[in-house]
């Protein structure tokens, strides 16, 4: 079985907001206020992947579209338990958006030797658009499930548990087959070894460029943006917090409770 | 040109979330000069009729037996259907799981930009402008997008629906779709481990504990106020890995996204990956023992002290007044 998961790395979503900051000029976060790490969901996705392979064989394929320094969140993949990794360089690609990020994974995935599963997390922790996933089941004519904390193989057939309204759904699907992961208790992401780091840095990283997966400026460059970022800001909170009174915790409570009342709330 | 809302669920009665995209879809075609197209998706043709009366001019009704389960496949071609018998214009859908799953990859068949978790949507006198927010809400971005047709899915709770006026006039016209059956196909349900009566996402009050309360214990205590208020129980990404309570209760970028008309904090300090989840309650209460807990940045009542203090006097007070109401 061969799992390929793509992972995008962004900007720690832990960091705090004292120290988030962002360019209104090239409307995205500055680089250098936090750490880079890959989007949890996809972290979520590749421990996924690597209980696959633990359990029924095969091997994972990772996948990231960015720049040289990408390369470390590969390498932090593959010291999880990946087995290869793929590098998109984005030099060449000049749109910043879900639709072009699916279509340029899509085109490296078709590189790979037939791939059984297709996994991503459900957003990336980042801009959190949300999309990929489904839009790699479109760009490579698989089915699409979401919000997957588990699934299992059944032969041909994989059977996927998914959050749904309401609750979970299982479904069954064949291979292979697209899924976004959502994160759950038995899903928590690996720390890797010392020795898996180490193993991690014989394993192979294959590089492409936009070009030599046969996409160019249409597919890819700035005529391909079908979203313009009018403004990115900080929205500025103003507390208008009302503090309720009283000598004690009791006495607070009644407040409150009154509080919400006068203000109709309740 | 026109503004599309696509619908399903619900019955004879729009589901709620239709109700406020409908609401919302209203005021923008007021603003822009358009008309607000339903396309009311397998069983919520039923609700066609109720859908003008919330602001629909026209409902364009897809009815199928393929369309009888939430199966995304069908939904997407329904969908497209819909869209490509209006034309180039907004589409807006609500963002409930069948949304998130359907929306991409509607927008990738119409070749339209598609702007998920829209917080807000704007006519600025030539385009419609989308706010989402990003970096797990620490920030918030305005995009518009650049396409003919261009697609919006819109946060639960954050359009308002208008009260059904029964004079208001529209036509309803069947479109005849075959979609097609997917190729996933649903072989059992798991109910939601004790995520309470109410679902949190629909929930009209919810009552969240965090890190600050200790342990499982508490919990509860906030049931037990979720009960009373008709609400339901949410919960930090902190308790949740402590193992108090269920990731179904979970609350934040990485849990659910709820804004409720009351939400109430106990013992959550407010770090941002919780607070772009609920931010957009309408009433938002924290109960903290730290007067500088970030929750108070966004809270519009606090009380500081010691939910042990605070919550008991606070459900009794909230039972007198049940009790005489």
């Amino acid at each position: 079985m061969h799992i390929a998961v793509c992972v995008k790395q962004i900007l720690d979503p832990e960091i705090s907001p004292r120290a988030f900051k962002i360019d209104p000029v090239r409307k995205e976060a500055v680089p250098g206020s936090g750490s880079l790490v890959i989007g949890p969901f996809d972290l979520n996705a590749l421990e996924v992947a690597v209980q696959l392979k633990e359990r029924y064989g095969g091997r994972v394929t990772v996948l990231t579209l960015g720049s040289e320094k990408a390369k470390e969140a590969l390498r932090r993949a593959l010291a999880m338990g990946a087995d290869a990794a793929v590098l998109i360089d984005d030099g060449q690609v000049a749109a910043k958006e879900p639709s072009v990020t699916a279509r340029v994974l899509a085109a490296a995935i078709r590189r790979l030797d037939s791939v059984d599963l297709v996994l991503c997390g459900r957003q990336s922790g980042e801009w959190d658009f949300g999309q990929v996933g489904a839009l790699l089941a479109e760009e490579l004519g698989m089915p699409f499930v979401p919000f997957v904390p588990r699934l299992e193989v059944d032969g041909q057939v994989l059977r996927l548990e998914r959050e749904a309204e309401g609750g979970l759904a299982v479904v069954e699907a064949p291979r292979p087959c697209v899924a976004s992961i959502t994160n759950a208790n038995d899903n928590v992401p690996r720390l890797p070894k010392v020795k898996d780091i180490m193993m991690a840095n014989r394993k192979p990283i294959t590089t492409y460029t936009a070009a030599d997966l046969g996409l160019g400026e249409a597919e890819a460059g700035d005529a391909a943006n079908r979203l313009e970022v009018l403004e990115l800001f900080i929205p500025e909170v103003k507390s208008e917090c009302e503090f309720v009174e009283g000598d004690s915790g009791a006495e607070k409570g009644v407040n409150l409770a009154r509080k919400l009342v006068e203000r109709k709330v309740i | 040109m026109s503004i599309v809302v696509l619908a399903w669920g619900g019955g004879a009665e729009p589901a709620a979330a239709v109700k406020e995209v409908l609401g919302g879809a209203r005021r923008l075609a007021d603003a822009s000069g358009r008309a607000v197209v339903a396309g009311a998706l397998g069983p919520a043709a039923q609700g066609a009729p109720a859908m003008i009366t919330y602001g629909a001019d026209r409902v364009l009704t897809v009815e199928h037996d393929a369309l009888a389960q939430a199966d995304a496949d069908a939904y997407v071609d329904a969908a497209e259907a819909v869209c490509r018998q209006v034309g180039d214009g907004l589409v807006l859908l609500p963002g409930d799981r069948l949304g998130w799953e359907i929306a991409p990859r509607l927008a990738h068949r119409l070749q339209a930009g598609l702007v998920t978790d829209c917080v807000a949507v704007d006519w600025d006198g030539s385009r419609f402008v989308m706010t989402k927010p990003v970096y797990g809400g620490k920030a918030m971005a305005r995009l518009a997008a650049t396409t003919g047709v261009q697609v919006a899915l819109v946060r639960n709770r954050t359009m308002e629906a208008l009260a059904a006026d029964p004079g208001r006039t529209g036509t309803v016209e069947p479109l005849t779709v075959s979609p097609t059956s997917g190729r996933v196909k649903v072989v059992a349900h798991k109910a939601e481990e004790s995520a309470g009566q109410v679902r949190l996402e629909d929930a009209p009050v919810v009552v969240a504990g965090g890190r600050g309360l200790g342990g499982p214990e508490p919990f509860k205590e906030l049931e037990e106020i979720a009960r009373l208020l008709g609400g339901a129980v949410g919960a930090s990404l902190a308790a949740v890995d402590a193992g108090w309570i269920s990731p179904a209760h979970q609350v934040g970028q990485t849990g659910k996204s709820v804004a409720p008309d009351l939400y109430i904090a106990v013992g959550i300090s407010g770090a941002s990956q919780h607070v772009a989840g609920m931010s957009g309650s309408r009433t938002i209460v924290a109960i903290n023992k730290d007067p500088e807990a970030p929750i108070f940045r966004v809270a519009h009542v606090g009380a500081v002290g010691d939910y042990k203090e605070i919550l008991p006097a606070f459900l009794e007070e909230l039972r007198r007044i049940k009790g005489s109401a």
